[in-house]
């Protein structure tokens, strides 16, 4: 199990829940299993081809899967992973 | 029997090292040498060997170990003439310093040598006052003072973030603050809105901000730019500014900041928050990525909603907007390490910061090396163009949200 921190923007969309444990060893196993227990993440995560949305980032342990092997990129147990949408506001 | 001047000069000739001006500035151009000046900051303000820290003798035996931590350090200290040096030389060698020298014939032998110095450009006797508490510090003093007053600092936006930033900018003698808005101060600004005040709502936000500026330091040139940020003035609007604060609310706003400050080369010191959560960056041109390298393409509005929809508790963009003026004062000053390729997740709820590490992103259409090339050759990169009707949320740019 990892654990997946569920930004404030997305909490509405998994009951409120701050973090969320999942099973998977990659990414994208990870993604799935979470969409499968909440699926209206679904368009907020993934395009219809199943890629990640540009306007979402997803950070294991600090680092950008974009930069290690997206979707693909490994997760073991006590790994921290992040989804970070873009946030719109300055508050202005 | 008691000692005399002389006979305390004596002593310390006999433990110090002497090095002359010549020595020091060898020493200096081999490189690892620090050299502290002793001298008062009357005479130091009619100038000094670039580089040195000055800290006056009479705050020798209190400052030194806070300026140089490792007393295996090589230090050269100077005075006027080479006498006081001399004294404040033996009391770090009381104190362990192993490798310390002081300066023959002081600065009146380095001047006459013909090495350079550096005339400072001097503060007023208010504004040594008003700025003492930064004159104290080490790492600004008078040269980073003199450097914020110089500087010239961009806000986007009067409001959440922009108001605390334009305050506590103002307050540190950023000499020049731009405020680019078109809004008007309503009366639900007020909760988190700080620089703006219940007998001004309906006024310009920028004229209202001018005011605040105005009455808490007359040293600030405020320059209002009562419009909205848009294509055709983007460029304008930024050109001359040092460090540009992205306090939008819209994410047409920060791509078309985003691409123009990357091509004049402005650091912008971006944060965006979201009811109890706020994100902070700095994006300096090539050393970290842009917006764009973080966020390719931005989400569809319903999957970001404005503060105006979302709301936001007010203390949160008062944070993020000091935070955002932490950097730039950094930026400005060039002291400590800035948040360029960091990520920082602020969460009040638990009072937790987080921080993600940001790469620049090979295929940039705006900052990497490629675009860099084209943009120098006169055929930018075409970008994605993100319109306004997609993307603009809770009302118009800038807008009250």
């Amino acid at each position: 199990m990892s654990t997946v921190w569920i930004p404030q923007v997305l909490r509405a969309s998994v009951g409120g829940a701050k973090t969320i444990d999942v099973p998977g060893t990659t990414v994208g196993a990870l993604i799935s299993a979470l969409v499968a227990q909440h699926p209206t993440l679904h368009s907020q995560l993934l395009t219809d081809e199943g890629e990640l949305n540009r306007f979402v980032n997803v950070y294991v342990n600090g680092q950008d899967v974009r930069y290690l092997g997206g979707l693909e990129t490994a997760v073991e147990d006590r790994d921290e992973v992040r989804l970070l949408p873009a946030m719109a506001g300055g508050a202005a | 029997m008691p000692k005399s001047y002389s006979d305390l000069l004596r002593e310390a000739r006999a433990k110090v090292r002497e090095v002359t001006a010549a020595d020091v500035d060898a020493l200096r151009a081999r490189g690892g040498l620090t050299v502290v000046d002793v001298r008062e900051d009357s005479e130091r303000e009619q100038g000094y060997m670039p580089g040195s820290v000055h800290i006056s003798k009479s705050y020798i035996e209190g400052q030194i170990e806070a300026a140089i931590p490792d007393r295996n350090q090589p230090v050269v200290l100077y005075c006027a003439g080479g006498v006081r040096s001399l004294f404040a030389a033996a009391t770090l060698q009381e104190l362990g310093y192993a490798d310390v020298a002081s300066m023959a014939g002081g600065f009146q032998a380095w001047k006459s040598g013909g090495y350079s110095w550096v005339a400072p450009v001097n503060l007023t006797a208010e504004q040594k006052q008003r700025y003492s508490r930064h004159l104290l510090i080490p790492e600004v003093g008078t040269d980073g003072q003199k450097k914020l007053l110089d500087s010239k600092v961009l806000l986007i936006g009067a409001g959440g973030l922009g108001s605390p930033a334009a305050l506590y900018l103002a307050a540190a003698g950023v000499g020049t603050i731009g405020l680019v808005d078109f809004d008007i101060v309503d009366v639900s600004n007020l909760q988190r809105q700080i620089i703006h005040t219940t007998d001004r709502v309906g006024e310009k936000k920028v004229e209202s901000a001018r005011k605040a500026i105005n009455a808490l330091n007359p040293d600030v040139k405020v320059i209002a730019h009562d419009e909205m940020l848009l294509p055709d003035n983007v460029e304008r609007l930024i050109a001359g500014y040092d460090v540009v604060l992205d306090g939008t609310d819209t994410f047409e706003t920060r791509y078309l900041l985003n691409d123009a400050a990357v091509a004049a080369n402005i650091p912008v010191v971006h944060a965006s928050v979201f009811r109890f959560e706020g994100q902070l960056t700095v994006f300096k041109p090539y050393e970290g990525p842009c917006y764009r390298c973080l966020y390719p393409s931005p989400p569809p509005p319903e999957l970001a909603p404005g503060c105006s929809v979302a709301g936001v508790l007010g203390v949160v963009p008062g944070i993020m907007g000091l935070l955002q003026s932490l950097e730039v004062l950094k930026l400005l000053i060039g002291m400590g390490d800035t948040l360029a390729g960091r990520l920082l997740l602020f969460d009040a709820l638990d009072t937790t910061f987080t921080e993600l590490r940001l790469k620049r992103d090979q295929s940039c259409p705006v900052c990497s090396d490629a675009a860099q090339v084209a943009r120098a050759a006169g055929k930018p990169l075409p970008v994605p163009n993100f319109g306004s009707d997609a993307f603009v949320l809770g009302g118009p740019l800038g807008g009250a949200s």
